[in-house]
């Protein structure tokens, strides 16, 4: 009996996949565990592996299609099977089915962009046959090209094609400038960050620190590091965030009210700090978690968090990785900014932001002198934290970052 | 700037005679490049402005001098190599490309191979399969050599005092079909042409012709054509193979999202197959047709004028591929 292959849940938070990209073809035999596609989550791109042996017999979800959780994607059966009884829940489930780009008399459906693909109607291939300059130009104009009438060889749709092709849904803007459908990233930074702006009670702390004794600590770090480097190697890398994350992760461990997240009927407080720390990536950011950041030297802390931001630079991160954080750090001091406030990434309590460490006159012993200083910013989930105890936190984390021997030391 | 219309040939002869009186360590060889005159009259005049010291007629041994010009650029002169035809060449194809390419490296820069490797290359009339060879697809394939292959006199002019200045071995590619080329050249002996630097030939919107000496006179001529019919086609003139001008590859097939290569020599891994790598790998999303070449035919050079007409790419067979990728047909 064929078999209808639902999107798969590839993330946490997941409520649908982009297919990036078909590693079978229809007529492809497929054994337990092969690689299937790969689908683009909110989060990353991740594989999508076959549960079920057999042929796969069709492709309901060509490359770059939408595809809500649960939908059915592709129909894995015996060789020749009788796919229609399957495949006829998937289409109904599906947004309008798009005209299949041969047929000549094609009316475009009047409904939103369609993100299903067309049923099987055995004349029609899988994917939309577009030249690569065609895809590019459908990008940039948000144009469907489900809907484009090819003319090339094999129906292939080219530039010509889409002097004739349907205006996008939303009208590009009107004076010049460019129209960019969202990532399945941008989706869910605008939907997570929407909903933690509108229903989590943000209060905002900040403290201004003397910065001089970790700024003249790391410069000695790397140093050090430089002179204990292997013959011919690079040195390692330590950076002020890096001993930053350290430093944060020791006051949790001495506040540990503030290494909490909210559940609704219940706080709940970790016995161990994982921190998320905002990585920027081509498209938006991510923030992957360095897990036990409190039973972590600071080395270990710099080391992994280069190899996660490669990660995510790179789009590998896997679901584990950016989930499960109590606590996150976000730093936008290596763009200079001074300082800011950054939006809570729940369920976490609280985050973190940290500014760059400025050289400023600051009085000494009754004299200005030159000194460095440095400004990070608390945002609070007042469910979780009261003022009271954010402030107790940042009063460890500026007695750590100013003694920050400390950050070596325990 | 001031200009003076000349042949090619004569242009690449002011190349070499300004350069050699500008620089005593300059000299020429060959077979009949004395007193012959040159065996297309490119050197002609040039045995009795120099002397026999400097303009050397060699023995039918091309491995022996080619070795012998290699060896006198490792100690400090700059011989200009010129081969009957670089057919010819495969016969000193060791040193050309085992020493006039590896020393360099493999002295670890203490030795430069300052040397200039210029022959007419491609077909000519009815000269047979082994006197047609394109022999530009062996040698861009080396790194070490610079391979340039001009299609106008001042090109000609400018690329070979280039060549001649370089401290690399370089390989200047002419063609028997267009030595009589007349053009207007620079009236200024300190005009140079860069490597590296391709040059449109004619701006055009709808398609690239890529292309490079004789080709691109057939592409040219194909443009017309094409105008005729309402294609707007660009004409791409690389000039220099080796170094390529992947920039210009990008930028032609930006405007045009379409691109024909057209050369002489065949299609198996030869330079057009080169460049369509790099402009499926830089341009991909540019790309609205794929990129077609072409090249002889995948046979040996028939002596038959009918057949090889055939073989050599011609107007009709550039209009063909162009047709093909604006789905003209």
């Amino acid at each position: 009996m064929a078999k209808l292959l639902d999107m798969p849940k590839l993330s946490p938070t997941m409520e649908e996949g982009q297919i990036a990209a078909w590693h079978k073809k229809v007529g492809d035999a497929v054994e337990v565990d092969d690689l299937l596609a790969e689908v683009e989550t909110d989060k990353a791109t991740m594989e999508f592996r076959a549960f079920d042996r057999g042929t796969l017999l069709a492709i309901l979800a060509p490359a770059g299609s939408v595809v809500k959780l649960g939908q059915g994607v592709a129909i894995v059966g015996a060789p020749g099977e009788d796919v229609s009884a399957v495949a006829a829940p998937a289409v109904h489930a599906a947004a309008p089915a798009a005209t299949p780009a041969a047929a000549p008399a094609a009316t475009p459906a009047a409904a939103p962009v369609a993100t299903a693909p067309s049923p099987l109607p055995a004349a029609t291939p899988g994917r939309v046959r577009a030249s690569p300059y065609v895809r590019l130009l459908a990008r940039e104009r948000g144009l469907d090209l489900s809907r484009v009438t090819g003319t090339g060889p094999s129906g292939r749709i080219v530039a010509r094609d889409l002097a004739a092709a349907p205006a996008p849904v939303v009208a590009a803007p009107a004076a010049g400038g460019r129209r960019v459908p969202l990532s399945m990233m941008r989706k869910a930074i605008a939907r997570r960050l929407t909903e933690s702006k509108q229903t989590v009670p943000h209060f905002y702390l900040k403290i201004d620190v003397d910065a001089g004794p970790l700024a003249a600590l790391r410069a000695q770090l790397v140093a050090d590091l430089a002179a204990a480097a292997p013959k011919g190697e690079e040195p390692e890398k330590l950076s002020v965030n890096d001993l930053i994350l350290r430093a944060v992760a020791l006051a949790l461990a001495r506040v540990p009210e503030c290494n909490a997240r909210f559940d609704g009927d219940s706080v709940t407080y970790f016995d161990s700090v994982d921190l998320s720390v905002a990585v920027a990536v081509a498209d938006g950011l991510v923030t992957p978690v360095v897990r036990g950041a409190d039973q972590k030297g600071v080395l270990a802390i710099a080391r992994e968090v280069r190899s996660l931001a490669a990660l995510a630079r790179a789009k590998k991160l896997s679901p584990e990785q950016m989930s499960g954080g109590t606590f996150s750090v976000s730093n936008l001091g290596m763009y200079g900014v001074d300082e800011f406030a950054a939006v809570i990434n729940p369920p976490e309590g609280a985050i973190l932001a940290v500014g760059r460490v400025r050289d400023e006159p600051v009085v000494r012993d009754g004299l200005v002198v030159a000194g460095k200083r440095l400004a990070m910013t608390l945002s609070c989930d007042h469910r979780v934290i009261d003022g009271a105890v954010g402030a107790a936190f940042l009063a460890e984390l500026r007695a750590v970052v100013e003694h920050p021997t400390r950050i070596l030391l325990s | 700037m001031q200009m003076t219309t000349m042949r090619l040939r004569e242009a690449l002869r002011a190349a070499m005679v300004e350069e050699m009186e500008r620089d005593p360590e300059v000299f020429l060889l060959g077979e009949e490049v004395g007193h012959y005159q040159g065996a297309y009259k490119v050197t002609e005049g040039m045995l009795a402005r120099f002397g026999a010291r400097r303009v050397i007629d060699t023995p039918i041994a091309e491995s022996g001098f080619a070795g012998l010009a290699i060896g006198a650029a490792m100690v400090g002169m700059r011989p200009i190599v010129e081969f009957m035809t670089w057919n010819f060449s495969a016969v000193a194809f060791d040193q050309i490309i085992n020493n006039a390419a590896k020393l360099r490296q493999m002295s670890g820069g203490q030795l430069k191979v300052p040397i200039v490797f210029r022959a007419p290359n491609g077909s000519a009339r009815q000269v047979g399969s082994q006197h047609s060879h394109a022999m530009e697809h062996f040698y861009a394939h080396v790194p070490g050599l610079k391979c340039i292959a001009p299609a106008t006199p001042a090109d000609a002019y400018g690329m070979l005092k280039t060549a001649i200045r370089d401290d690399d071995p370089v390989l200047l590619f002419e063609s028997e079909t267009l030595y009589s080329l007349s053009g207007d050249v620079p009236d200024d002996p300190s005009f140079t042409v860069p490597f590296g630097v391709a040059r449109v030939a004619r701006e055009g919107k709808d398609v690239s012709l890529i292309s490079y000496s004789r080709a691109v006179h057939t592409c040219l001529e194909a443009a017309e054509q094409l105008a005729k019919a309402g294609v707007d086609a660009e004409v791409i003139d690389l000039r220099s193979l080796r170094p390529l001008d992947e920039a210009a590859l990008v930028a032609a097939v930006s405007k045009t999202h379409r691109a024909v290569v057209v050369h002489e020599g065949w299609p198996y891994g030869g330079v057009g197959a080169e460049l369509v790598d790099r402009v499926q790998r830089l341009a991909f999303d540019q790309l609205d047709a794929p990129v077609l070449r072409v090249c002889f035919l995948d046979v040996p050079m028939p002596y038959n004028a009918a057949l090889e007409r055939l073989v050599i790419p011609q107007v009709d067979r550039v209009i063909e591929a162009v047709k093909s990728v604006t789905y003209a047909r």
